[in-house]
């Protein structure tokens, strides 16, 4: 078992992802993250989906999700093949703060995005590994919430969407 | 010329330009206002009332799978919509083309738990290729251009589109333009010059080829393609069950069945073939048994319209991808014209053990209780050639199938992927509206026959003249014939109390016989075919009787046993 980013180009129209979605949920495959989002072609999104699987069951998922009548084109990529990135939000309440989150942040580049009476809000943004540590090391501050995205990802392939859509 | 009329009008004249020329439906209240629009269009477009939603679809599939076109049926929302999902699935899977359209509660209405509502879009969705809501009239004829360019394109298979009420009534324009291509969808690949020629190189220096043939021969018009190809490359073909009838079955290359109740040498010799050249198949586990132990000493060479069935479940090691019409012929020029009698030896010799050791009991036993194939056997001397041969699911399904001699394409018509019971009685129906002038005859079980017998009315009202064949066993026998090899015999719920069939297809105005004795046979199926109009001929068939040869669940198609 590997983990893949599939990316999924298509058209954006109700219940896409339920047809998507469902492909996973028959092989019972749980996906590991999943991001949506408008591609620079207006009316094309595309969709990026992370998952752990054998490279023969990914590349079955990526024929079948292929063959759902809107997704204009799927395929898919190891880790090497793409430049990805998460982002994480850590929300700290300030009844904890000491003078060491500021090597924390420094080290980490992470940074405040918010600060209000009771709580601060630090972002970073990086591999699962990177927001990870992160986290381990705030759950000393009395961590109150921690929320990671999805993979956003591009492929280091040099093809560019317009090449499917056309 | 744009003109605006109601949503249900344009529902109507777009099935009428999609040249649906019968359709099969039940009406209910969020379907009312196309109902009201068919009135007036009785004389362009012809409907069908069923007795149940899914008698209307399975109708609609058995008039596809004969017609060639797509099957259409109507329903309204909730208990109407949920009434079809059993046939989009079977559709689905068995690659039948049909658009089914569902009325839907007002858009206002919708996730709200409005009357007879019901998510049909989320329901439908792991069971069709396609389906759309259409919540605004303008938006019907677009949408159901793309319904029918889908259903019956590439890979063809279940389209539902949901209409909701007020789009029905609304006013919209109408213009009709059917859809020929959308950016998302591609329905044809050309065929790679390298993967032919690898395949041609492989097949010149087979010394044992085998073929397996599939629908895709059928829904690809490939049937002139694949005769010439085994004409000239001397392979012996095996075929699906569904792939039936492409391939006459008195061609010199043709050497019977594939799979669990498939004939003998079929399945056998798979593992001892050097070239396997699948055409239009999909290598389903009926087919293969054990994947571990299927083919592994074969190279395997898959031409093949669907890119996901491609090394899904037997990796190619020359995948020709796209329309075996094409392809088949490629391959046919590409190759070398030879003869494989030896290897064709081989079958023959199995197929000699498999007709003592199965055939003589199931076509001249010693007991005194009728046999399954005794019935198909006279099927076989009364029927025209292109008679279509209906079945539904269990112990009849695989007997008709064994011994129904297939002469013709498009003669064949049955749940195979599903295995749907309840599946053959609408179906045949749909096949004899289709054409009131060929044979259609339905064999069924006594099991199956009774989950759909309300469309015997149907029978009655459209005076079709299905030929309805019951095998009754007072079992529900495939079932009990595992309970007996697999379960030590414990008949658990499968034994049945039956009605009186006679007087039940009498009550509906179907002339009826029911025969026990071997004497009796014939003469019934000869009154049976010479009857004009519909007939029911029940016949008391051997109570524990088993289907062979078989290969067991888990089992590799070498370990298929002929008892």
């Amino acid at each position: 078992m590997k983990r893949y980013t599939i990316f999924v180009i298509t058209e954006n129209f109700i219940g896409i992802l339920n047809r998507i979605t469902i492909i996973f949920t028959r092989r019972g495959i749980n996906i590991d993250a999943l991001t949506a989002s408008e591609s620079r072609i207006p009316g094309v999104h595309r969709i990026t989906i992370e998952v752990t699987v054998t490279e023969e069951t990914v590349i079955q998922l990526v024929n079948q999700i292929e063959k759902i009548i809107d997704v204009i084109k799927a395929f898919h990529h190891e880790d090497t093949g793409v430049v990805y990135q998460e982002l994480a939000l850590y929300k700290i309440p300030v009844s904890r703060l000491d003078g060491g989150l500021e090597k924390i942040i420094r080290d980490h580049h992470a940074k405040i995005i918010a600060a209000e009476p009771d709580f601060v809000v630090l972002e970073l943004t990086g591999h699962k590994e990177k927001t990870r540590e992160l986290l381990e090391i705030l759950k000393g501050y009395g961590i109150l919430e921690f929320a990671r995205s999805g993979r956003v990802a591009v492929a280091k392939r040099m093809l560019t969407i317009d090449s499917f859509v056309n | 010329m744009e003109t605006k009329m109601r949503g249900a009008d344009i529902v109507i004249r777009s099935l009428i330009a999609e040249q649906a020329e019968l359709i099969f439906g039940y009406p209910g209240g969020a379907i009312m206002p196309v109902y009201d629009a068919l009135y007036d269009y009785q004389d362009q477009i012809k409907h069908v009332l069923t007795r149940h939603e899914q008698g209307a679809i399975h109708a609609a599939q058995g008039y596809a799978r004969i017609s060639g076109k797509v099957g259409v049926c109507l329903a309204t929302s909730g208990p109407g919509a949920t009434n079809l999902i059993t046939g989009l699935a079977d559709a689905q899977i068995d690659s039948t083309p049909l658009v089914c359209i569902t009325g839907q509660v007002a858009a206002h209405l919708l996730g709200t738990d409005a009357f007879q509502e019901t998510d049909v879009m989320g329901i439908s969705m792991p069971a069709t290729k396609w389906n759309f809501q259409v919540r605004r009239a303008a938006d019907i004829a677009p949408a159901i251009a793309k319904g029918f360019f889908i259903a019956r394109s590439g890979r063809p298979g279940a389209v539902l589109i949901d209409i909701t009420k007020n789009a029905q009534v609304e006013l919209g324009e109408f213009n009709y333009q059917p859809c020929q291509e959308f950016r998302s969808y591609k329905t044809h690949y050309p065929i790679a010059d390298t993967s032919i020629l690898q395949a041609a190189a492989l097949l010149n220096g087979a010394e044992r080829p085998y073929l397996l043939f599939g629908q895709g021969v059928i829904l690809g018009k490939a049937e002139a393609e694949l005769k010439f190809f085994l004409d000239k490359s001397g392979i012996p073909a095996a075929s699906t069950l569904l792939g039936s009838g492409a391939l006459s079955q008195e061609h010199p290359n043709y050497v019977g069945k594939l799979g669990m109740h498939g004939n003998y040498a079929p399945n056998l010799l798979t593992n001892q073939c050097d070239v396997l050249v699948a055409v239009g198949m999909r290598f389903d586990d009926r087919v293969t048994g054990d994947l571990s132990r299927y083919a592994k000493q074969a190279k395997v060479i898959h031409l093949e319209l669907d890119p996901s069935e491609i090394n899904k479940n037997v990796k190619a090691d020359v995948a020709v991808l796209g329309d075996c019409k094409e392809s088949l012929a490629k391959l046919t020029e590409a190759i070398a014209a030879k003869k494989h009698e030896a290897w064709m030896a081989k079958f023959r010799a199995l197929e000699q053990q498999e007709n003592e050791a199965v055939v003589q009991h199931d076509l001249k036993p010693t007991k005194v209780g009728l046999t399954m194939g005794e019935a198909i056997h006279h099927i076989n001397r009364y029927k025209a050639d292109d008679a279509v041969l209906v079945t539904d699911v269990g112990q009849h399904q695989m007997i008709a199938w064994r011994y129904f001699n297939y002469k013709k394409t498009r003669t064949q018509v049955t749940s195979g992927g599903l295995g749907t019971m309840g599946f053959a009685l609408p179906a045949a129906l749909g096949a004899q509206l289709h054409d009131y002038s060929r044979q259609v005859v339905c064999v069924v079980g006594d099991g199956g026959i009774q989950m759909t017998i309300q469309e015997l009315g149907t029978i009655m009202q459209t005076k079709a003249p299905v030929k309805i064949v019951l095998l009754n066993n007072n079992y529900l026998g495939m079932v009990r014939q595992w309970q007996q090899m697999f379960f030590d015999k414990r008949y658990s719920f499968t034994e049945l109390d039956n009605p009186n069939f006679i007087l039940l297809a009498e009550a509906y105005g179907i002339k009826a016989k029911k025969v026990s004795d071997r004497a009796d046979l014939a003469e019934a199926v000869e009154d049976m075919f010479i009857h004009d109009g519909p007939f029911f001929l029940e016949v008391v068939v051997e109570k524990e009787d088993n289907v062979f040869p078989m290969i067991a669940t888990g089992c590799s198609v070498e370990e298929v046993r002929l008892n």
